[in-house]
């Protein structure tokens, strides 16, 4: 065990897995030579040379498809995308191509790849990239979508994306690669899909979310506990498709209130479907309807002061806690 | 004509040499094909398979059509008739080591490469014995086992995954190469351009090869594209690049053997045209009565029909005799017809079955890694 960074923990899972298994190569823009974007792929490219570590151009509809038809051969490429943003103009070589092909050929192909990258706001780069595009790949039969929001998950989790044999893709967080925790050095370490983590023990309201929003979950229950002596149980989903709902029911039956806060834009959010889930399983357990928090329902902004705002901050979400107490 | 042929690569042209370029439409090439060594060592029973094969699949797609006008076929219907000896000469040069991808026109390509009859019409009949068990209909047929990954939907979204062949083939260091089919209209898509660049940027053995019937859907090449020939698109990324006469099987089969040589040798990519034509709409629901004339279609099928060409080519050669031409149509016409019957007698898949074959995880539950809930609506 070691306290490493998200970023590193993501360093590490690559690595490992490149080592593990011949199939896997990284490829994006700017992963080799440049050591990436955001640095996830520094010293990769001299550890594992060109072949393993591809720099592509800026030319997402042809490295995403390219990828699809590697992985189609039994390949397991993992492709970055320096932002999720970017993959709006590869959407149809993951939407179409490595979500259906399996289906539309009668379970003949199947796809192991990994789309990975940065998805979130908050870090002043406006609309074109700050997209959050987890409900999108979650609302398409074929692809699983995965948002690790500490270092350990970042590692455990991109080692069971890259050993599995769907489509995987992991949503990473430009402002969480620095955070610090402990992360096992184990090279078998992997955080199998599916399963959500309590990120803290509670009784009086259970906060539900994922990715850098349980970070910001986290300390609301803080602020709740300590200046109004509430008990909050924090959810951290982790994986959306697959979800873990049995976690989901079990914290709502404990409490019997429930936030959901999450950074997507609100309409067909992931945060939708938790929500219609939890009123049909668990409805008879609920004191209060269920409350969100997502992004303000604008386009991303740009200046510090709106954007900061219009993500779940702190005291958003403080304020819609206090309405279910 | 200045500029009929082009190749950028003059070391790796010496191969293209000779070719001639007839925009559709200008008198058939004279030149003889069968006289150079790739159709020299075809033995006339080869011959008469690649003929029977061109005669299968225009007969699978004339039953095809009368089964949809009978309601047996529901949505898209892509029909290939015209465009076989395209199809039929190309998968014919193709070694065990190369691999085939394509648009949505695909079942000429689907019987080149040997798939039955029966799991092709059944697929298009929704039924559970179709190649895809009724889940991807026309467009999407695939037989991996045959190299053949699709069968793709969507204009151009193909060229990226042949690429992704070709770059998996290399980066193995295993043999061949990658055939990757569109149409005249994928050309003005940006994932073919973007496709091209990496293809020559990282020296992919990858052979795009652009059937051109002339129309993209019901617009016309000189309505759609500027610039032709619509191979020289390769010059930009310096691909080699040719284009060649698709109602002939003797060139198709030599062009074709020339770029794959060029890829397994050099793991060069090419461009290839072929220039070809349709005779029935882009689909069936295509009317085909606002963008062409019947004048159009029936000198076409007079003059270059790619069937009566090469029978009457190999009739002369003395490997084919009208009797057994006729036989040959008898059979083709007759598996036809028993594969519409296979597939009116083949159950439907059922319900159940819908959830199958999204997730190779939930397909294969002992192996499963994760848990967690993967369908939210689920029709079992």
């Amino acid at each position: 065990m070691a306290e490493i960074t998200y970023r590193e923990a993501l360093n590490q899972a690559l690595s490992e897995e490149i080592s593990r298994d011949p199939n896997v190569v990284l490829m994006g823009e700017e992963v080799g030579q440049f050591k990436g974007s955001y640095k996830v792929s520094e010293g990769l490219l001299e550890k594992f040379g060109p072949e393993k570590i591809v720099d592509t151009p800026i030319s997402e509809a042809a490295f995403s498809g390219l990828a699809v038809g590697a992985a189609m051969m039994g390949m397991r490429p993992v492709v970055e995308f320096m932002f999720w943003s970017f993959c709006y103009v590869a959407f149809d070589q993951i939407f179409n191509n490595a979500a259906s092909v399996r289906f539309m050929s009668g379970g003949l192909i199947h796809v192991p790849i990994v789309f990975r990258g940065p998805a979130n706001g908050g870090t002043n780069v406006g609309a074109t990239h700050s997209h959050t595009p987890e409900n999108f790949a979650a609302n398409t039969p074929g692809l699983k979508v995965i948002c690790p929001s500490t270092p350990a998950d970042a590692k455990g989790m991109m080692k069971a994306a890259i050993r599995d044999n769907d489509p995987v893709c992991v949503m990473e967080n430009t402002i969480l690669y620095n955070l610090k925790g402990e992360v096992p050095d184990d090279d078998d370490f992997v955080i199998p899909l599916g399963k959500a983590r309590l990120a803290c023990e509670g009784s009086d309201l259970s906060i539900i979310a994922h990715g850098r929003s349980v970070q910001v979950a986290l300390q609301v229950a803080e602020t709740l506990h300590d200046k109004h002596n509430i008990s909050v149980e924090v959810l951290d989903l982790r994986s959306i498709r697959p979800l873990d709902l049995e976690a989901i029911l079990q914290t709502v039956r404990k409490t019997n209130r429930v936030l959901l806060v999450e950074e997507n834009k609100p309409f067909c959010g992931v945060d939708a479907q938790i929500a219609y889930l939890i009123q049909e399983h668990a409805f008879d357990h609920l004191d209060a309807p269920v409350k969100r928090v997502s992004a303000i329902d604008v386009p991303q902004a740009y200046s510090k002061v709106l954007e900061n705002f219009q993500i779940p901050n702190h005291d958003r979400v403080l304020a819609k806690a206090m309405e279910l107490l | 004509m200045e500029g009929i042929y082009h190749d950028t690569d003059l070391e790796d042209s010496q191969v293209f040499e000779d070719k001639p370029v007839v925009p559709l439409g200008e008198t058939p090439s004279v030149k003889d094909f069968s006289a150079l060594p790739v159709n020299q060592a075809l033995e006339a029973e080869e011959k008469i398979r690649l003929y029977s094969q061109m005669l299968r699949i225009r007969r699978f797609e004339e039953r095809s059509l009368r089964a949809y006008q009978q309601g047996h076929i529901g949505g898209f219907l892509h029909l290939y008739i015209g465009q076989e000896a395209v199809a039929v000469g190309s998968v014919s040069v193709m070694s065990g080591d190369d691999h085939i991808i394509t648009a949505y026109r695909d079942h000429g390509h689907a019987i080149a490469v040997g798939m039955d009859m029966d799991e092709c019409m059944a697929e298009l009949f929704g039924k559970r014995t179709g190649c895809s068990k009724g889940k991807g209909g026309s467009m999407h047929f695939f037989a991996p086992d045959k190299n053949f990954w699709g069968g793709h939907g969507i204009v151009a979204g193909q060229t990226p995954l042949g690429l992704g062949i070709a770059y998996a083939l290399k980066h193995r260091k295993t043999k061949g190469a990658c055939l990757c089919f569109m149409g005249d209209g994928a050309t003005n898509q940006g994932a073919f351009y973007e496709s091209l660049n990496l293809a020559s940027l990282w020296k992919l053995p990858v052979i795009y090869i652009i059937e051109n019937n002339g129309y993209s859907m019901g617009t016309a090449e000189a309505r759609h594209s500027a610039g032709e020939p619509l191979a020289r698109r390769g010059d930009a990324f310096d691909v080699n690049w040719s284009v060649h006469h698709g109602h002939d099987l003797y060139e198709v089969r030599a062009a074709i053997k020339d770029a794959l040589d060029l890829a397994r040798e050099n793991s060069s990519p090419s461009v290839l045209e072929i220039v070809t034509y349709r005779y029935r709409g882009h689909s069936v629901a295509d009317p085909d009565q606002t963008y062409r004339s019947k004048e159009e279609i029936e000198e076409y099928k007079k003059n270059k029909d790619p069937i009566n060409l090469f029978r009457n080519k190999i009739v002369s050669e003395g490997v084919l005799t009208e009797e057994t031409a006729l036989q040959l149509d008898q059979s083709a016409k007759d598996e036809a017809e028993a594969s519409a019957e296979f597939a009116l007698a083949s159950p439907f898949p059922e319900i159940s079955e819908l959830m199958d074959d999204v997730y190779w995880e939930t397909d294969n539950p002992d192996e499963s890694l994760s848990s967690g809930q993967m369908f939210f609506e689920s029709s079992r």
